[in-house]
């Protein structure tokens, strides 16, 4: 189809603006294609606004030599959506034991180092990895958290916690891995980001190390920025609503795994936080840790579920509800989903863009969805805000059909 | 509240129930008492409807005490009890509450090691599900009970303190009789070892009605009543507690701890007791115990329940 223009577009009161970059999404593939492919989730990606989306590599295999990074771009290129571009194993297998071979991953096109869900615990190979990780010219993207304080923990350890009797993980087991993450950080002078920070003192030592001039980056995801852990009780507002919301909506059955996530969903506090972080520039970017998963993962008993919500196609509305509830200006907002990532992972600018109509309602619809993944808490809720049109590489390769009406 | 407006399906937790349904249990409790006491004890009731007793976690007081109920009241009764967790035999619960499901049983009565576990079964089934207690969240009917006991044993319970001590951490025991006496006016003093209490509660986040004090001692001194957590050995393995020894100097109820209480004030278990770590026998058995009369009652709360949910033309 013929390229719209911009302006056309603009003049009919869509939002048109740089086409987001996600620097952390799980596409499942391969290994867990029943999640998610390739293909499924870089068109989810499209739908959500994202026309550059990053694969974390805990996959099965992970993707930790040159031959699976190339097949995964290829794989992505043949999926004609998003542009989809490998994130690589810090370690051999995501073992934690020995550093993959970080120059040639880079050089087949791995665009960061992430061993994502397992961070790296031996303090002497993370200051190796960040160290080596130089000379391949690329950044190493840890996920944050002291697995042996967070311990068989399912979600936030707090009030809501003790509550439903469920093992909690303390926001310390963030802090102390932020802690010293930042340590080695200083240490080597590498290049560190710290990905889906959701705690308040997180956050704090970041700023404090940014202040200090260290070269750290960090993000946080659309939903440590909108639930917190009153959603594992039931509840179903968000963090800048008031009671009257659960009257309006209805509180959900509490223990819905949809809410089971890595790092927890936690207090309004930290939710605060997370928008003072990204006010501030603390707080870089905007990622959306998409976890997809299969349900046979998920419709079982809350400690044995797996954690992730799916998250492409739900970031932009409520990363625009915050903006409404006056959170953070919208500028800032887009600039953490497309500017700031692109500028973390130093990536060219390829001039994709995206139409957004700010006042399209619908309805997250598990059978609507792009992504196989249907696990997101906000199955049922109304949402404001939706991508018309995603143009990548000059070309539309998403069109919500309502474009039409614009043309 | 009367039989006719009580409108709940399920028996999941106490914690949103209002104060007149929690009585409202308390009073056909203490009509089924009566029935207990007859020279044959059985009612028609539940002629016809088919209780289901699921236990996915061992449990052999429980399950016995919601069989001999369902039978005083003439329900069939289905045993399904897994030896191990329903993952090990490869059956998810999911699969499990379709079977049960199918089999078309009026009341589910489920034991589970999870918390939760009763919520996804009551969202799957048109039976009505009782939790008979899942992982550390709750155990209602245990709740009732024991606000059935107490109210027998002192009266009315407004103004009342009761001491539950021990590994409030891992016990749906003592959330549900939180949830059960603040309610009826009661107030919780929660005492045992930090490790083995939520951090939101020792750091002052408690709920309405409750405090904690670590000092054993301290908060038996003139309490109401006390009711002792079973605790569970590995506890001590894990790197909760330094010893069983030290827990059982240190939060044990001895002869000496209870006589810091009311002299009327009497002492209550749950079961099974670790004798000698979390309760002396000489107090378990002794003129305060009311353990012999919890577990009685607790049939009589189990009838009640059936006959609320199952029991009456509604």
């Amino acid at each position: 189809m013929a390229l719209p223009a911009r302006a056309d577009l603009e003049r009919r009161g869509l939002l048109v603006v740089p086409g987001f970059v996600d620097l952390h999404a799980h596409l499942r593939e391969p290994g867990f294609e029943d999640s998610e492919t390739i293909a499924t989730g870089a068109r989810a990606a499209l739908r959500g606004g994202f026309t550059t989306v990053c694969a974390m590599p805990n996959t099965e295999p992970p993707i930790d030599s040159a031959g699976l990074v190339a097949e995964l771009m290829a794989k992505g290129a043949a999926a004609d959506a998003a542009r989809v571009l490998p994130i690589a194993c810090i370690t051999r297998g995501r073992r934690g034991a020995d550093l993959a071979d970080l120059v040639e991953l880079a050089r087949a096109g791995a665009v960061a180092f992430s061993d994502d869900g397992s961070p790296v615990s031996d303090s002497r190979l993370f200051r190796s990895a960040l160290e080596y990780a130089q000379v391949a010219g690329r950044v190493v993207i840890e996920h944050p958290q002291d697995v042996s304080l967070s311990g068989n923990g399912v979600m936030h350890e707090g009030a809501a916690s003790a509550g439903l009797g469920l093992p909690g993980m303390p926001a310390a087991a963030e802090e102390t891995a932020v802690a010293r993450d930042l340590a080695l950080a200083r240490l080597t002078g590498a290049r560190l980001h710290l990905t889906h920070l959701s705690t308040r003192a997180a956050i704090e030592l970041v700023r404090q190390a940014k202040a200090d001039g260290l070269a750290v980056t960090a993000d946080v995801t659309p939903h440590h920025l909108a639930l917190t852990d009153e959603w594992v009780s039931g509840s179903r507002r968000f963090a800048w609503e008031g009671s009257e919301e659960d009257a309006r909506q209805g509180a959900a059955i509490p223990y819905d795994p949809n809410t089971k996530v890595n790092p927890p969903l936690r207090t309004r506090a930290d939710v605060e936080a997370c928008w003072a972080g990204l006010r501030d520039g603390t707080i870089d970017a905007i990622a959306t840790d998409h976890a997809p998963h299969a349900s046979i993962r998920k419709e079982v008993e809350y400690q044995d579920a797996a954690f992730g919500i799916s998250g492409l196609e739900t970031a932009l509305p409520l990363m625009l509800a915050g903006v409404s509830a006056g959170r953070a200006p919208l500028e800032t907002v887009l600039r953490a989903l497309s500017e700031a990532p692109r500028r973390i992972l130093g990536l060219a600018d390829t001039g994709d863009w995206i139409a957004i109509d700010r006042d399209a309602e619908w309805t997250v619809d598990a059978l609507e969805l792009g992504s196989k993944g249907k696990n997101t808490p906000l199955l049922g809720r109304r949402l404001t805000g939706r991508v018309v049109i995603a143009v990548v590489n000059g070309k539309v390769r998403y069109d919500a059909g309502a474009s039409a009406a614009f043309a | 509240m009367t039989v006719a407006t009580w409108a709940r399906r399920h028996v999941l937790s106490t914690e949103d129930w209002s104060r007149d349904e929690i009585e409202l249990v308390l009073e056909n409790t203490s009509a089924m008492t009566e029935v207990l006491s007859r020279p044959v004890r059985r009612a028609p009731p539940l002629r016809g409807r088919t209780v289901v007793l699921f236990f996915a976690e061992a449990s052999t007081r429980t399950r016995v005490s919601f069989e001999l109920a369902a039978k005083a009241l003439s329900a069939d009764v289905v045993n399904i009890s897994a030896a191990g967790s329903s993952v090990e035999k490869g059956e998810t619960l999911l699969d499990t509450v379709r079977t049960l499901d199918a089999l078309g049983g009026d009341v589910i009565v489920m034991r589970h090691s999870a918390s939760g576990a009763p919520y996804f079964v009551a969202a799957r089934t048109t039976a009505a599900v009782i939790n008979a207690g899942d992982g550390w969240h709750a155990h209602p009917t245990q709740g009732l009970l024991d606000a059935y006991t107490l109210r027998a044993a002192l009266g009315d319970l407004a103004g009342r303190r009761i001491v539950v001590v021990g590994d409030v951490l891992h016990s749906r025991v003592a959330r549900s009789d939180i949830h059960t006496l603040v309610p009826l006016g009661a107030s919780i003093t929660l005492s045992g070892p930090p490790t083995l209490m939520p951090s939101a509660w020792r750091c002052g986040a408690l709920p309405p009605g409750v405090t904690y004090e670590p000092d054993l001692d301290r908060a038996l001194d003139g309490a109401a009543a006390v009711i002792a957590l079973r605790l569970q050995r590995e506890r001590a393995e894990s790197g909760l507690l330094p010893s069983l020894r030290e827990y059982a100097r240190t939060w044990g109820l001895n002869e000496a701890r209870v006589a810091r209480m009311r002299p009327d004030a009497p002492v209550m278990h749950p079961g099974p007791m670790n004798e000698g770590i979390e309760i002396e026998a000489s107090v378990a058995h002794g003129a305060r115990s009311l353990i012999a009369a919890q577990v009685t009652n607790g049939v009589a709360v189990r009838m009640a329940l059936l006959y609320l949910l199952a029991g009456h033309p509604s």
